[in-house]
C-alpha cells in the first residue's frame, strides 16, 4: 500500500511539472489569440472535461499498443516498451488533466492588461522580460491553483488509468487502482483505509489551495 | 543636437494618418486635436506599439528608430511614453516601479533622487501603486519615464484624469522638468491651455493630417485656425517683470513697451513669462476711455477681422510684433466701424499668467 501511495506521489509529480510546462505556452497562446484554430484547440484540451475517462484510456491503450508508431518510436528511443509503463501513466494523466491546468492560466493571462505589457515595452522591456517580470508575478497565485488542481486530479485519476496502466504493483499500480483491487478481493479493512486517505489527501489539499490563493485571478 | 524627425503614415479602416515633420532641438511641442483627431495613434506610431504602413520614419537626432528598411520595438527605442492612465505595475511598490525602469535603462539620465525631488514623490516610494491618489500616480508615472532614460518623452494627456488642483501642481512640476532636462519632449492635448503652459512648438491635427505648425506663441493667436475661433480661444505673449507696487499688491509688466498689471507676482523684475489672454476678455474702444476701472489698456492696431459663428467676431489685434485676440459682437464691430488698419485701445480684463521663470 505504501508502494502505491508512493507512486501515486509520484506521479501527480511528475505530471504536474509536465502540465506547467506544456501548459503554460498553451495557455498563453490560447489567451492572446483568437482564430479558428485557437478554438479547435481550446476544445480539444477541454475534451477530457466531458468525456468518460475511458474513451481516453481506450484510445491511449491503441497508441501504446507495441506495434503502433509511438510505441515503436519510443521503444527505438528509450529502450524500454512503452505500454503499462509508468510513462505512459505521465502521458495519459497530462492529457487527462490538461484542462485543469490551461483553463486556469488562460484565465489570468487574459486578465493581464495589455496596458501594463505596453507600458513595460516602452520602459525597455523585451518580450522575455515583460513575461517573467510582469506576467508570472501577476498570475503567480494562479500557477499555484492550476499546479495543485493538476496535481490533485492526477491523484483521483482511475479511468485512465485502469484502461492504459494496468495493475502492475510499484509501476501502474496508483491508489484509487490498489483501492478498487482491494474491493474486488473484498478486503474492506484495506479498502476503508485507501478511501478515507484519499478524501483526507484531497480535502487537505483543496483547503489549502482556498487559503493560500483566496482568489485565483490576477492581482490588480 | 536632438530634433525630431517624423514622417508617418497610418491606415487602419475609415481613419487614416499622415504626418510629415521636423520638431525643432530642444524644445517641448505640443500637439493639439481634437479626439479622434489621431493624436494618440501618432505617439503610438513614434513609440513603436503600433506599426504604420512601411516606408515610415522616425529619428530623434542622428538616431534612427524606423525607416530605410528598418524598424525598432518599443523596447529598443528609448521613447518613453507616460499614458493617460498611468499604468503603474500593481504588483510593485513606489520604488520597485522607478526600479523597473532605472535598471533596464541603456543609457546616461537623471538619478532617482533627482527625479524624485522634481515630482515630488520622494515620500511615496515604499507606498503600493494601488494606494495613491491619481494625481500621484501620474507623478509616479512621470518619474518612472523619466528615470528610463529616454531619447524622447511622450506624453498623451496626462492630465485627462486628474482634478484641478493635482493639475496646476503637476503641470509646475513639468514646467521644472522641462527647465532641468534637455530631452526633447512631445506632449499631447486637447487643451490649449495646458499646452500654452509648457509647448515651445505647436502641431495642430485634424482629422489624422497636420492643418497647422509652428511657433505656439504665433500659432496661438492666427485667425484662420479652428483653434482661434473656440469659446476659450486666447493669445499667449510674452513680458517682463518690471517692477511690483506693494501698496495696491500689483504688478507691472512690459509688453511690447507697454504696461499690464497684474496680482503681484514674487519674481524679480527682468523676469520673463508667458501671459494667456483670452479673446472673450477683451474689448475694443476707438478712444482712449477717460474714467473707466479697467487698468490695462493697450494701444493696438487691427490688423485682421475674421466673423465667427453666431453674432461675433474675432478680431486680431498687433502690439509691437506681438498678436491679441478679442471676440466683440458683430453689432459693435459695426457700430465702432472697424477695419484692417485702424490704430484703436484694447481694454484687457484679465491676463492669466503661466509658467513663470521661463528664459525663452
Amino acid at each position: 500500500m505504501l508502494d502505491a501511495l508512493w507512486l501515486t506521489l509520484k506521479l501527480a509529480t511528475v505530471s504536474t511539472l509536465w502540465l506547467l510546462l506544456l501548459g503554460t505556452p498553451l495557455a498563453w497562446w490560447l489567451a492572446r489569440r483568437r482564430s479558428l484554430l485557437s478554438t479547435l484547440v481550446e476544445a480539444v484540451v477541454a475534451l477530457p472535461l466531458v468525456l468518460p475517462p475511458t474513451v481516453l484510456g481506450f484510445y491511449l491503450l491503441i497508441a501504446f499498443a507495441p506495434q503502433s508508431g509511438l510505441a515503436q518510436a519510443w521503444q527505438a528511443l528509450t529502450g524500454s516498451r512503452l505500454a503499462f509503463s509508468f510513462s505512459a501513466l505521465v502521458m495519459g494523466s497530462v492529457l487527462y488533466s490538461l484542462p485543469f491546468v490551461v483553463q486556469p492560466l488562460q484565465a489570468a493571462f487574459r486578465q493581464v492588461p495589455a496596458s501594463l505589457l505596453e507600458a513595460a515595452a516602452t520602459l525597455g522591456a523585451g518580450p522575455l522580460d515583460r513575461w517573467r517580470s510582469l506576467v508570472l508575478p501577476l498570475c503567480r497565485p494562479s500557477f499555484l491553483a492550476a499546479a495543485s488542481l493538476g496535481f490533485a486530479h492526477t491523484v483521483g485519476e482511475f479511468g485512465v488509468v485502469l484502461m492504459i496502466g494496468g495493475n502492475i504493483p510499484g509501476e501502474t499500480q496508483v491508489l484509487s487502482i490498489a483501492l478498487y483491487d482491494r474491493v474486488e478481493a473484498l478486503d474492506f479493512a484495506a479498502a476503508h483505509q485507501l478511501a478515507a486517505g484519499l478524501v483526507l489527501f484531497s480535502l487537505v489539499t483543496l483547503f489549502l489551495l482556498y487559503r493560500s490563493s483566496g482568489r485565483w485571478s490576477v492581482r490588480t | 543636437m536632438s530634433e525630431v524627425g517624423l514622417d508617418i503614415t497610418l491606415a487602419r479602416g475609415d481613419f487614416s494618418l499622415s504626418v510629415d515633420t521636423v520638431l525643432p532641438d530642444g524644445a517641448v511641442t505640443g500637439i493639439y486635436g481634437a479626439s479622434g483627431s489621431g493624436k494618440t495613434s501618432l505617439l503610438s506610431c513614434i513609440a513603436g506599439l503600433l506599426r504604420g504602413e512601411p516606408g515610415n520614419a522616425v529619428r530623434v537626432g542622428a538616431d534612427r528608430l524606423e525607416g530605410e528598411g528598418e524598424w525598432l520595438p518599443p523596447e529598443a527605442r528609448g521613447v518613453a511614453y507616460v499614458f493617460q492612465d498611468a499604468r503603474l505595475f500593481p504588483h510593485l511598490d513606489v520604488a520597485g516601479n522607478l526600479d523597473f525602469a532605472l535598471r533596464r535603462r541603456r543609457r546616461p539620465g537623471p538619478g532617482l533622487a533627482e527625479v524624485s525631488e522634481w515630482l515630488g514623490i520622494t515620500g511615496l516610494l515604499t507606498r503600493r501603486a494601488g494606494d495613491l491618489s491619481r494625481g500621484q500616480q501620474q507623478r509616479v508615472a512621470i518619474a518612472r519615464a523619466l528615470l528610463s532614460g529616454p531619447r524622447l518623452v511622450l506624453m498623451d494627456e496626462p492630465l485627462a484624469n486628474i482634478d484641478v488642483s493635482g493639475r496646476r501642481d503637476i503641470l509646475t512640476r513639468l514646467a521644472r522638468v522641462r527647465r532641468e532636462l534637455s530631452v526633447p519632449m512631445i506632449y499631447v492635448s486637447h487643451d490649449m491651455a495646458e499646452l500654452a503652459e509648457l509647448a515651445d512648438h505647436l502641431l495642430v491635427l485634424e482629422e489624422g493630417r497636420l492643418v497647422a505648425e509652428g511657433p505656439l506663441l504665433e500659432l496661438s493667436s492666427q485667425l484662420e485656425l479652428a483653434l482661434s475661433h473656440q469659446e476659450q480661444a486666447a493669445a499667449v505673449l510674452r513680458a517682463q517683470v518690471a517692477e511690483h507696487d506693494p501698496d495696491y499688491g500689483l504688478s507691472r509688466l512690459l509688453f511690447e513697451g507697454e504696461t499690464l498689471w497684474v496680482n503681484q507676482l514674487e519674481l524679480p523684475p527682468g523676469t520673463s513669462l508667458r501671459l494667456r489672454l483670452p479673446a472673450r476678455d477683451i474689448s475694443l474702444c476707438r478712444e482712449r476711455p477717460s474714467q473707466t476701472s479697467i487698468l490695462n489698456l493697450l494701444p493696438v492696431r487691427v490688423t485682421g477681422i475674421e466673423p465667427g459663428q453666431d453674432s461675433r467676431v474675432l478680431v486680431q489685434l498687433a502690439v509691437g510684433r506681438q498678436r491679441l485676440l478679442a471676440r466683440i459682437t458683430r453689432k459693435s464691430l459695426d457700430a465702432l466701424e472697424l477695419a484692417v488698419g485702424d490704430d484703436i485701445v484694447a481694454q484687457v480684463k484679465s491676463v492669466a499668467l503661466l509658467n513663470d521663470s521661463r528664459d525663452d
